[in-house]
Protein backbone atom coordinates (compact mmCIF):
# COMPACT_ATOMS: atom_id res chain seq x y z
CA UNK A 1 0.00 0.00 0.00
CA UNK A 2 2.71 2.64 0.76
CA UNK A 3 4.45 1.03 -2.31
CA UNK A 4 7.05 3.46 -4.05
CA UNK A 5 9.90 2.45 -6.06
CA UNK A 6 13.19 2.88 -6.00
CA UNK A 7 13.02 6.04 -7.76
CA UNK A 8 11.29 8.04 -4.78
CA UNK A 9 14.51 7.37 -2.75
CA UNK A 10 17.04 8.53 -5.58
CA UNK A 11 18.47 11.05 -3.52
CA UNK A 12 18.61 8.82 -0.40
CA UNK A 13 20.82 6.32 -2.71
CA UNK A 14 22.57 8.89 -4.37
CA UNK A 15 23.91 10.29 -1.19
CA UNK A 16 24.40 6.84 0.32
CA UNK A 17 26.38 5.63 -2.65
CA UNK A 18 28.29 9.10 -3.74
CA UNK A 19 26.25 8.70 -7.23
CA UNK A 20 23.03 7.36 -8.87
CA UNK A 21 21.87 4.21 -8.25
CA UNK A 22 18.74 3.79 -9.44
CA UNK A 23 19.97 2.34 -13.06
CA UNK A 24 22.01 -0.20 -11.01
CA UNK A 25 21.05 -3.14 -11.73
CA UNK A 26 21.45 -5.85 -8.82
CA UNK A 27 20.44 -9.88 -8.58
CA UNK A 28 18.12 -10.59 -6.44
CA UNK A 29 19.36 -13.40 -3.61
CA UNK A 30 15.81 -15.76 -3.42
CA UNK A 31 14.78 -15.56 -6.71
CA UNK A 32 17.25 -14.85 -8.81
CA UNK A 33 15.49 -11.85 -10.76
CA UNK A 34 17.77 -9.03 -12.25
CA UNK A 35 16.46 -5.39 -12.40
CA UNK A 36 17.56 -2.06 -11.03
CA UNK A 37 17.08 -0.26 -7.84
CA UNK A 38 14.43 2.15 -9.51
CA UNK A 39 12.37 -0.91 -9.67
CA UNK A 40 12.55 -1.97 -6.25
CA UNK A 41 9.35 -1.83 -3.98
CA UNK A 42 10.31 0.69 -1.40
CA UNK A 43 8.66 0.19 2.29
CA UNK A 44 9.18 2.90 4.49
CA UNK A 45 9.53 1.41 8.44
CA UNK A 46 11.79 2.22 11.18
CA UNK A 47 14.31 2.27 8.21
CA UNK A 48 13.99 1.29 4.50
CA UNK A 49 13.59 -1.40 2.77
CA UNK A 50 14.03 -2.37 -0.75
CA UNK A 51 12.44 -5.28 -2.24
CA UNK A 52 12.70 -7.39 -5.14
CA UNK A 53 9.77 -6.56 -7.76
CA UNK A 54 9.43 -10.05 -8.30
CA UNK A 55 9.27 -11.97 -5.10
CA UNK A 56 9.02 -9.31 -2.90
CA UNK A 57 12.05 -10.03 -0.96
CA UNK A 58 14.66 -8.14 0.65
CA UNK A 59 16.94 -6.54 -1.55
CA UNK A 60 18.57 -3.74 1.15
CA UNK A 61 18.51 -2.27 3.89
CA UNK A 62 19.30 1.43 4.57
CA UNK A 63 18.98 2.93 8.00
CA UNK A 64 20.02 6.29 9.14
CA UNK A 65 21.00 7.42 12.01
CA UNK A 66 22.19 10.58 13.06
CA UNK A 67 24.48 11.57 9.70
CA UNK A 68 25.58 7.92 8.97
CA UNK A 69 23.74 5.81 6.64
CA UNK A 70 24.26 1.78 7.19
CA UNK A 71 23.18 -0.49 4.11
CA UNK A 72 22.75 -3.97 4.40
CA UNK A 73 22.37 -5.64 0.57
CA UNK A 74 22.63 -9.35 1.45
CA UNK A 75 19.56 -9.50 0.01
CA UNK A 76 21.62 -8.84 -3.35
CA UNK A 77 23.77 -11.73 -4.91
CA UNK A 78 25.69 -9.05 -7.09
CA UNK A 79 24.77 -4.90 -7.65
CA UNK A 80 26.86 -3.13 -10.57
CA UNK A 81 27.74 -0.10 -9.13
CA UNK A 82 28.34 2.00 -12.13
CA UNK A 83 31.21 3.77 -11.61
CA UNK B 1 29.90 13.66 -18.01
CA UNK B 2 33.00 13.90 -16.19
CA UNK B 3 33.72 10.98 -13.06
CA UNK B 4 34.31 14.23 -10.74
CA UNK B 5 30.48 15.81 -11.25
CA UNK B 6 29.58 12.06 -10.91
CA UNK B 7 30.25 11.85 -7.91
CA UNK B 8 29.62 15.68 -6.75
CA UNK B 9 28.39 15.15 -3.27
CA UNK B 10 24.50 15.91 -2.92
CA UNK B 11 24.13 19.02 -1.42
CA UNK B 12 20.86 21.03 -0.17
CA UNK B 13 20.33 24.25 -2.50
CA UNK B 14 17.95 26.84 -1.60
CA UNK B 15 15.67 28.12 -4.75
CA UNK B 16 13.13 31.39 -4.67
CA UNK B 17 9.74 31.00 -5.75
CA UNK B 18 9.36 32.82 -9.04
CA UNK B 19 6.29 31.45 -10.65
CA UNK B 20 2.77 29.57 -9.13
CA UNK B 21 0.43 27.89 -11.78
CA UNK B 22 -2.83 26.80 -10.49
CA UNK B 23 -3.27 23.31 -12.06
CA UNK B 24 -6.46 21.91 -10.43
CA UNK B 25 -8.05 22.33 -7.67
CA UNK B 26 -5.75 20.00 -5.62
CA UNK B 27 -2.51 20.87 -7.99
CA UNK B 28 -0.32 23.64 -8.42
CA UNK B 29 2.74 23.81 -10.64
CA UNK B 30 5.55 25.70 -8.70
CA UNK B 31 8.51 27.74 -10.94
CA UNK B 32 12.19 27.90 -8.60
CA UNK B 33 14.59 30.24 -9.52
CA UNK B 34 17.72 28.11 -8.39
CA UNK B 35 21.29 29.96 -9.08
CA UNK B 36 23.08 27.01 -8.90
CA UNK B 37 21.39 24.43 -10.86
CA UNK B 38 23.50 21.93 -12.85
CA UNK B 39 21.10 20.96 -14.99
CA UNK B 40 18.77 17.83 -15.38
CA UNK B 41 17.41 15.09 -17.45
CA UNK B 42 13.83 14.40 -18.34
CA UNK B 43 12.10 12.02 -15.88
CA UNK B 44 14.88 12.86 -12.68
CA UNK B 45 13.18 14.06 -9.19
CA UNK B 46 14.45 16.51 -6.84
CA UNK B 47 14.14 16.09 -3.00
CA UNK B 48 12.26 19.23 -1.06
CA UNK B 49 13.03 20.02 2.78
CA UNK B 50 10.70 21.85 4.80
CA UNK B 51 12.23 23.14 7.84
CA UNK B 52 10.23 24.73 10.83
CA UNK B 53 11.25 27.62 13.28
CA UNK B 54 11.82 24.65 15.81
CA UNK B 55 14.30 22.78 13.61
CA UNK B 56 11.55 19.79 12.48
CA UNK B 57 12.21 18.72 9.00
CA UNK B 58 10.29 16.73 6.45
CA UNK B 59 10.97 15.67 3.10
CA UNK B 60 9.83 14.77 0.08
CA UNK B 61 10.54 13.83 -3.64
CA UNK B 62 9.11 15.09 -6.67
CA UNK B 63 9.39 15.00 -10.71
CA UNK B 64 10.70 17.58 -12.05
CA UNK B 65 8.05 18.93 -14.68
CA UNK B 66 10.42 21.08 -16.25
CA UNK B 67 12.50 21.06 -19.55
CA UNK B 68 16.09 21.03 -19.11
CA UNK B 69 16.68 23.85 -21.14
CA UNK B 70 14.11 26.01 -18.92
CA UNK B 71 14.90 28.98 -17.69
CA UNK B 72 13.59 27.63 -14.08
CA UNK B 73 13.14 24.71 -12.22
CA UNK B 74 9.68 23.45 -11.91
CA UNK B 75 7.87 21.15 -9.73
CA UNK B 76 3.57 20.08 -9.60
CA UNK B 77 2.60 18.98 -6.38
CA UNK B 78 -0.95 17.67 -5.70
CA UNK B 79 -2.67 17.98 -1.98
CA UNK B 80 -2.50 14.72 -0.40
CA UNK B 81 -4.61 14.02 2.15
CA UNK B 82 -2.79 13.48 5.36
CA UNK B 83 -0.03 14.64 3.79
CA UNK B 84 2.61 16.55 5.39
CA UNK B 85 4.67 18.63 2.88
CA UNK B 86 1.74 18.75 -0.42
CA UNK B 87 -0.67 20.74 2.00
CA UNK B 88 2.27 23.28 2.30
CA UNK B 89 3.47 23.54 -1.08
CA UNK B 90 0.06 23.46 -2.40
CA UNK B 91 -2.04 26.00 -0.22
CA UNK B 92 0.63 27.98 1.73
CA UNK B 93 3.56 28.63 -0.05
CA UNK B 94 4.27 32.13 -1.63
CA UNK B 95 6.27 33.64 -4.43
CA UNK B 96 9.08 35.45 -3.34
CA UNK B 97 9.53 31.88 -0.35
CA UNK B 98 12.78 30.14 -0.08
CA UNK B 99 12.55 26.50 -0.62
CA UNK B 100 15.25 23.90 0.21
CA UNK B 101 16.07 21.54 -2.86
CA UNK B 102 18.46 18.37 -3.49
CA UNK B 103 19.22 17.41 -7.04
CA UNK B 104 18.55 16.15 -9.47
CA UNK B 105 18.13 12.50 -9.04
CA UNK B 106 17.57 9.64 -10.70
CA UNK B 107 18.78 7.61 -13.51
CA UNK B 108 16.16 4.96 -14.53
CA UNK B 109 13.39 6.42 -15.21
CA UNK B 110 15.19 9.19 -17.57
CA UNK B 111 14.82 10.00 -21.27
CA UNK B 112 17.26 12.16 -23.30
CA UNK B 113 17.03 11.69 -27.44
CA UNK B 114 17.77 7.63 -26.91
CA UNK B 115 17.90 6.31 -31.03
CA UNK B 116 16.20 3.23 -31.42
CA UNK B 117 13.08 3.58 -31.58
CA UNK B 118 9.61 5.37 -30.51
CA UNK B 119 8.44 6.63 -27.14
CA UNK B 120 5.19 5.28 -25.76
CA UNK B 121 4.87 7.35 -22.55
CA UNK B 122 1.61 5.88 -20.38
CA UNK B 123 0.62 8.22 -17.27
CA UNK B 124 -2.36 7.62 -14.85
CA UNK B 125 -3.22 11.10 -12.85
CA UNK B 126 -0.11 13.31 -11.41
CA UNK B 127 2.12 10.64 -13.27
CA UNK B 128 1.85 12.77 -15.82
CA UNK B 129 4.41 15.21 -14.67
CA UNK B 130 7.58 13.97 -15.59
CA UNK B 131 6.81 13.49 -19.18
CA UNK B 132 5.84 17.33 -19.33
CA UNK B 133 9.83 17.32 -18.99
CA UNK B 134 10.50 14.55 -21.14
CA UNK B 135 7.88 16.55 -23.95
CA UNK B 136 9.36 20.05 -23.53
CA UNK B 137 12.94 18.11 -23.60
CA UNK B 138 11.82 16.60 -27.11
CA UNK B 139 10.31 20.11 -28.26
CA UNK B 140 13.46 21.82 -27.39
CA UNK B 141 16.11 19.66 -29.26
CA UNK B 142 13.57 19.59 -32.31
CA UNK B 143 13.46 15.52 -31.60
CA UNK B 144 12.36 13.15 -34.29
CA UNK B 145 11.54 10.50 -32.41
CA UNK B 146 7.54 9.98 -32.41
CA UNK B 147 6.48 9.66 -29.42
CA UNK B 148 2.79 8.54 -28.45
CA UNK B 149 1.36 9.82 -25.07
CA UNK B 150 -1.71 7.76 -23.25
CA UNK B 151 -2.89 9.77 -20.41
CA UNK B 152 -5.24 8.46 -17.38
CA UNK B 153 -6.92 11.12 -15.62
CA UNK B 154 -10.89 10.57 -13.67
CA UNK B 155 -11.85 13.77 -14.54
CA UNK B 156 -11.34 16.88 -16.93
CA UNK B 157 -10.73 19.00 -13.91
CA UNK B 158 -8.06 16.24 -13.17
CA UNK B 159 -6.55 17.12 -16.10
CA UNK B 160 -2.84 18.89 -15.82
CA UNK B 161 -1.19 20.71 -18.18
CA UNK B 162 -4.42 21.24 -20.25
CA UNK B 163 -3.26 24.09 -22.68
CA UNK B 164 -0.11 22.70 -23.23
CA UNK B 165 -0.57 19.45 -24.02
CA UNK B 166 -3.30 20.75 -26.73
CA UNK B 167 -0.36 22.94 -28.38
CA UNK B 168 2.04 19.79 -28.16
CA UNK B 169 -0.57 18.02 -30.18
CA UNK B 170 -0.13 19.92 -33.03
CA UNK B 171 3.15 18.61 -33.64
CA UNK B 172 3.59 15.30 -36.09
CA UNK B 173 5.75 13.62 -33.72
CA UNK B 174 3.57 13.93 -30.85
CA UNK B 175 0.08 12.02 -30.50
CA UNK B 176 -1.96 12.55 -26.77
CA UNK B 177 -4.70 10.04 -26.29
CA UNK B 178 -6.76 10.93 -23.24
CA UNK B 179 -9.34 8.65 -21.20
CA UNK B 180 -12.20 10.30 -18.83
CA UNK B 181 -12.42 7.36 -16.66
CA UNK B 182 -15.13 8.73 -14.22
CA UNK B 183 -16.34 11.79 -15.77
CA UNK B 184 -16.41 12.92 -19.07
CA UNK B 185 -16.40 16.61 -20.45
CA UNK B 186 -19.41 17.20 -22.74
CA UNK B 187 -19.88 15.75 -26.51
CA UNK B 188 -16.65 13.85 -25.38
CA UNK B 189 -16.19 10.54 -27.79
CA UNK B 190 -12.78 9.65 -26.86
CA UNK B 191 -12.09 7.15 -24.15
CA UNK B 192 -14.24 6.88 -21.13
CA UNK B 193 -12.52 4.15 -19.27
CA UNK B 194 -9.39 2.87 -17.20
CA UNK B 195 -6.64 1.28 -19.86
CA UNK B 196 -7.15 -1.81 -21.37
CA UNK B 197 -5.79 -3.85 -23.96
CA UNK B 198 -7.57 -2.59 -26.25
CA UNK B 199 -6.87 0.99 -26.02
CA UNK B 200 -2.78 0.39 -25.89
CA UNK B 201 -3.08 -1.74 -28.42
CA UNK B 202 -5.16 1.56 -30.75
CA UNK B 203 -3.31 4.25 -29.16
CA UNK B 204 0.10 2.85 -28.50
CA UNK B 205 2.86 1.84 -30.77
CA UNK B 206 2.53 -1.37 -31.73
CA UNK B 207 5.31 -4.14 -30.21
CA UNK B 208 6.96 -4.69 -33.70
CA UNK B 209 7.87 -0.51 -33.70
CA UNK B 210 10.02 -1.32 -31.14
CA UNK B 211 9.14 1.38 -29.03
CA UNK B 212 10.68 3.01 -25.65
CA UNK B 213 8.16 2.50 -23.18
CA UNK B 214 7.63 4.51 -19.64
CA UNK B 215 5.03 4.43 -17.31
CA UNK B 216 4.20 6.45 -14.79
CA UNK B 217 1.29 6.69 -11.89
CA UNK B 218 -0.03 4.93 -8.78
CA UNK B 219 1.06 1.62 -7.78
CA UNK B 220 -1.69 -0.02 -9.19
CA UNK B 221 -2.55 2.15 -12.57
CA UNK B 222 1.51 0.93 -13.22
CA UNK B 223 0.73 -2.83 -12.66
CA UNK B 224 -1.88 -2.98 -14.32
CA UNK B 225 -0.38 -1.48 -17.22
CA UNK B 226 2.88 -2.80 -17.64
CA UNK B 227 0.87 -6.39 -17.09
CA UNK B 228 -0.78 -5.37 -20.40
CA UNK B 229 2.12 -3.73 -22.56
CA UNK B 230 4.04 -7.15 -22.08
CA UNK B 231 0.59 -9.25 -22.66
CA UNK B 232 0.58 -7.41 -26.44
CA UNK B 233 3.89 -8.83 -26.94
CA UNK B 234 6.47 -5.20 -25.33
CA UNK B 235 9.71 -6.76 -24.51
CA UNK B 236 9.91 -5.73 -20.67
CA UNK B 237 13.54 -4.68 -20.94
CA UNK B 238 11.79 -1.88 -22.84
CA UNK B 239 9.57 -0.76 -20.16
CA UNK B 240 10.54 1.85 -17.34
CA UNK B 241 8.17 2.44 -14.39
CA UNK B 242 7.77 4.66 -12.01
CA UNK B 243 5.34 4.29 -9.15
CA UNK B 244 4.21 6.46 -6.17
CA UNK B 245 2.06 4.63 -3.14
CA UNK B 246 -0.21 6.29 -1.13
CA UNK B 247 -3.65 5.34 -2.35
CA UNK B 248 -3.86 2.39 -4.26
CA UNK B 249 -6.70 3.57 -6.35
CA UNK B 250 -6.53 3.49 -10.27
CA UNK B 251 -7.36 6.70 -12.19
CA UNK C 1 22.54 27.95 7.53
CA UNK C 2 18.98 26.18 7.10
CA UNK C 3 16.53 28.40 6.03
CA UNK C 4 12.88 27.96 7.77
CA UNK C 5 10.10 27.35 5.88
CA UNK C 6 7.70 30.74 6.98
CA UNK C 7 4.46 28.96 8.55
CA UNK C 8 5.66 25.51 8.26
CA UNK C 9 4.39 22.88 11.10
CA UNK C 10 4.34 19.78 9.57
CA UNK C 11 1.45 17.51 10.86
CA UNK C 12 2.05 18.28 14.46
CA UNK C 13 0.73 19.34 17.81
CA UNK C 14 2.65 21.95 19.76
CA UNK C 15 0.43 22.50 22.53
CA UNK C 16 1.05 18.90 23.94
CA UNK C 17 1.87 18.44 27.84
CA UNK C 18 5.89 18.24 27.59
CA UNK C 19 6.53 15.70 30.71
CA UNK C 20 4.24 13.07 28.03
CA UNK C 21 6.79 13.67 25.43
CA UNK C 22 10.09 11.40 25.03
CA UNK C 23 13.27 13.25 24.08
CA UNK C 24 13.57 13.84 19.93
CA UNK C 25 9.87 13.26 19.39
CA UNK C 26 6.99 14.96 17.75
CA UNK C 27 3.21 15.16 18.45
CA UNK C 28 1.40 14.33 15.64
CA UNK C 29 -2.69 14.17 15.20
CA UNK C 30 -1.91 11.66 11.75
CA UNK C 31 -1.40 8.59 12.22
CA UNK C 32 1.68 7.89 10.18
CA UNK C 33 1.47 4.34 8.11
CA UNK C 34 5.40 2.75 8.49
CA UNK C 35 5.82 -1.15 7.05
CA UNK C 36 8.88 -3.10 6.47
CA UNK C 37 6.73 -4.94 3.59
CA UNK C 38 3.52 -5.41 1.66
CA UNK C 39 0.52 -5.26 3.47
CA UNK C 40 -0.62 -8.95 4.16
CA UNK C 41 -4.10 -10.54 3.54
CA UNK C 42 -5.07 -13.26 5.55
CA UNK C 43 -8.16 -14.59 5.44
CA UNK C 44 -9.92 -14.54 9.10
CA UNK C 45 -10.84 -18.51 8.43
CA UNK C 46 -7.67 -19.10 8.26
CA UNK C 47 -6.29 -16.86 10.87
CA UNK C 48 -4.54 -18.18 14.38
CA UNK C 49 -2.62 -16.82 17.50
CA UNK C 50 -0.36 -19.53 18.34
CA UNK C 51 2.16 -19.14 21.53
CA UNK C 52 4.91 -21.88 20.61
CA UNK C 53 8.09 -22.62 21.03
CA UNK C 54 9.69 -23.30 24.97
CA UNK C 55 6.38 -24.36 26.27
CA UNK C 56 5.13 -27.21 27.96
CA UNK C 57 2.12 -27.61 25.46
CA UNK C 58 1.84 -24.75 22.27
CA UNK C 59 -1.76 -22.79 22.27
CA UNK C 60 -3.16 -21.73 19.12
CA UNK C 61 -6.77 -19.92 19.02
CA UNK C 62 -8.92 -19.26 15.84
CA UNK C 63 -10.39 -16.17 14.97
CA UNK C 64 -13.58 -16.72 16.57
CA UNK C 65 -11.93 -18.44 19.74
CA UNK C 66 -9.44 -15.28 19.68
CA UNK C 67 -12.93 -12.75 19.53
CA UNK C 68 -14.55 -14.54 22.33
CA UNK C 69 -11.22 -13.50 25.17
CA UNK C 70 -12.03 -11.08 27.43
CA UNK C 71 -10.68 -7.88 25.92
CA UNK C 72 -9.57 -4.25 27.23
CA UNK C 73 -10.24 -0.50 26.34
CA UNK C 74 -6.73 0.89 26.05
CA UNK C 75 -6.14 4.43 25.94
CA UNK C 76 -2.42 5.63 25.69
CA UNK C 77 0.29 7.13 23.81
CA UNK C 78 2.64 5.74 21.00
CA UNK C 79 6.16 6.72 20.15
CA UNK C 80 7.83 5.66 16.84
CA UNK C 81 11.48 5.80 16.60
CA UNK C 82 10.67 8.06 13.10
CA UNK C 83 10.47 10.72 15.44
CA UNK C 84 6.56 10.94 15.77
CA UNK C 85 4.43 10.09 19.01
CA UNK C 86 0.55 10.17 18.76
CA UNK C 87 -1.44 10.92 22.24
CA UNK C 88 -4.24 9.30 23.61
CA UNK C 89 -4.80 6.84 20.98
CA UNK C 90 -7.89 3.86 21.88
CA UNK C 91 -7.20 0.34 21.26
CA UNK C 92 -9.19 -2.77 21.86
CA UNK C 93 -6.97 -5.84 22.49
CA UNK C 94 -6.34 -8.92 24.59
CA UNK C 95 -3.98 -8.62 27.28
CA UNK C 96 -0.98 -10.58 26.55
CA UNK C 97 -1.56 -11.73 30.76
CA UNK C 98 -5.13 -13.74 29.35
CA UNK C 99 -3.00 -14.78 26.41
CA UNK C 100 -0.14 -15.95 28.20
CA UNK C 101 -1.71 -17.59 31.74
CA UNK C 102 -2.27 -20.63 30.76
CA UNK C 103 1.15 -20.99 29.24
CA UNK C 104 3.69 -23.44 31.08
CA UNK C 105 6.84 -21.54 30.30
CA UNK C 106 10.41 -20.58 31.66
CA UNK C 107 11.27 -19.09 28.78
CA UNK C 108 12.45 -15.16 29.09
CA UNK C 109 12.42 -13.65 25.54
CA UNK C 110 9.54 -14.04 22.81
CA UNK C 111 9.99 -13.73 19.40
CA UNK C 112 7.60 -12.21 17.67
CA UNK C 113 6.11 -13.24 14.21
CA UNK C 114 3.76 -12.03 11.91
CA UNK C 115 1.97 -12.81 8.51
CA UNK C 116 4.62 -11.28 5.86
CA UNK C 117 7.86 -12.09 7.81
CA UNK C 118 8.25 -9.44 10.27
CA UNK C 119 9.57 -10.49 13.53
CA UNK C 120 10.75 -8.46 16.75
CA UNK C 121 12.30 -9.01 20.35
CA UNK C 122 10.63 -8.59 23.33
CA UNK C 123 11.69 -9.66 26.94
CA UNK C 124 8.51 -11.62 28.18
CA UNK C 125 8.91 -9.39 31.25
CA UNK C 126 7.54 -6.57 28.40
CA UNK C 127 4.73 -8.52 27.44
CA UNK C 128 2.99 -9.41 30.57
CA UNK C 129 2.29 -7.32 34.33
CA UNK C 130 -0.60 -5.02 31.76
CA UNK C 131 1.71 -3.74 29.87
CA UNK C 132 1.21 -5.11 26.22
CA UNK C 133 -2.03 -6.41 24.40
CA UNK C 134 -2.93 -8.39 21.04
CA UNK C 135 -5.16 -5.59 19.53
CA UNK C 136 -8.24 -5.50 16.55
CA UNK C 137 -9.95 -2.46 17.59
CA UNK C 138 -8.58 1.58 16.90
CA UNK C 139 -10.80 4.57 17.57
CA UNK C 140 -13.93 2.43 17.69
CA UNK C 141 -13.63 0.86 14.69
CA UNK C 142 -11.77 -2.41 13.82
CA UNK C 143 -8.02 -1.97 12.98
CA UNK C 144 -7.28 -1.33 9.29
CA UNK C 145 -5.25 -3.68 8.03
CA UNK C 146 -2.41 -0.85 6.97
CA UNK C 147 -2.26 0.38 10.35
CA UNK C 148 -1.89 -4.14 11.03
CA UNK C 149 -5.33 -5.17 11.34
CA UNK C 150 -6.82 -7.93 12.04
CA UNK C 151 -4.43 -8.01 14.94
CA UNK C 152 -1.64 -5.96 16.30
CA UNK C 153 0.80 -6.57 18.75
CA UNK C 154 0.67 -3.42 21.11
CA UNK C 155 3.59 -2.66 23.64
CA UNK C 156 3.27 0.98 24.23
CA UNK C 157 5.84 1.48 26.64
CA UNK C 158 8.10 0.72 23.41
CA UNK C 159 9.26 2.06 20.46
CA UNK C 160 6.29 1.37 18.37
CA UNK C 161 8.27 -1.13 15.73
CA UNK C 162 8.08 -3.44 18.75
CA UNK C 163 4.07 -3.44 18.55
CA UNK C 164 4.11 -5.78 15.34
CA UNK C 165 1.74 -5.69 12.64
CA UNK C 166 -0.13 -8.40 11.36
CA UNK C 167 0.83 -10.32 14.32
CA UNK C 168 0.32 -14.17 14.30
CA UNK C 169 1.99 -15.35 17.33
CA UNK C 170 4.51 -15.23 19.91
CA UNK C 171 8.00 -17.73 19.65
CA UNK C 172 9.25 -18.27 23.54
CA UNK C 173 12.61 -18.44 23.50
CA UNK C 174 15.47 -19.53 26.35
CA UNK C 175 17.97 -17.13 24.47
CA UNK C 176 16.77 -13.51 23.07
CA UNK C 177 17.17 -13.14 19.62
CA UNK C 178 17.21 -10.04 16.95
CA UNK C 179 14.32 -9.56 15.11
CA UNK C 180 13.79 -7.48 11.62
CA UNK C 181 14.85 -4.34 12.65
CA UNK C 182 17.23 -5.29 15.68
CA UNK C 183 19.02 -7.47 13.61
CA UNK C 184 19.56 -4.24 10.99
CA UNK C 185 20.68 -1.92 13.99
CA UNK C 186 17.86 -0.75 15.67
CA UNK C 187 17.97 -0.91 19.11
CA UNK C 188 17.23 -4.08 21.07
CA UNK C 189 14.91 -3.03 23.73
CA UNK C 190 14.00 0.23 22.20
CA UNK C 191 12.69 2.88 25.29
CA UNK C 192 11.56 5.70 23.88
CA UNK C 193 12.28 7.75 27.10
CA UNK C 194 15.94 6.40 26.74
CA UNK C 195 15.87 7.26 23.22
CA UNK C 196 17.21 3.90 22.98
CA UNK C 197 16.80 4.47 18.97
CA UNK C 198 19.98 2.64 17.87
CA UNK C 199 22.06 -0.38 18.96
CA UNK C 200 24.62 1.52 21.35
CA UNK C 201 22.33 4.20 22.05
ZN1 LIG D 1 13.47 -11.88 -5.92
Amino acid sequence: MTALDGNAIAGMLQTAFGQDMTAAPGTCAGCGAASRLGQARVYRGAGTVLRCPNCEGVLMVIIENGGVMGIDAQGLTDLHVPW
Amino acid sequence: MARAALLRRLTWQTGTIVKIVTETARTRTIALQVPEWRGHRGGQHVDIRLTADDGYQAQRSYSIASAPSDAQVEITVERLHDGEVSPYLVDQLRLGDELELRGPVGGYFVWQDSPGGPLLLIAGGSGIVPFRSMLRHHRSIHSTVPVQLLYSVRTPEDLFYREELMRMATSDEIDISLTFTRTQPPGWNGYDRRIDREMLVESGWSPGADPLVYVCGPTAFVETAAELLVGIGHDPRRIRTERFGGIGENP
Amino acid sequence: MTPTSRGFLGSRRTDADPSRIPPGQYVTTAFPVLSAGPTPHTPLDRWTFSIRGAVAEPISWTWDEFRALPSENITTDIHCVTKWSKLDTEWMGVSLDTLLAGVQSSAGHALVFCDGGYTTNLPIADLTGGKAWITYGFGGASLDSQHGGPARLLVPHLYFWKSAKWVRGLDLRDEDQPGFWERYGYHNYGDPWQEQRYSGD
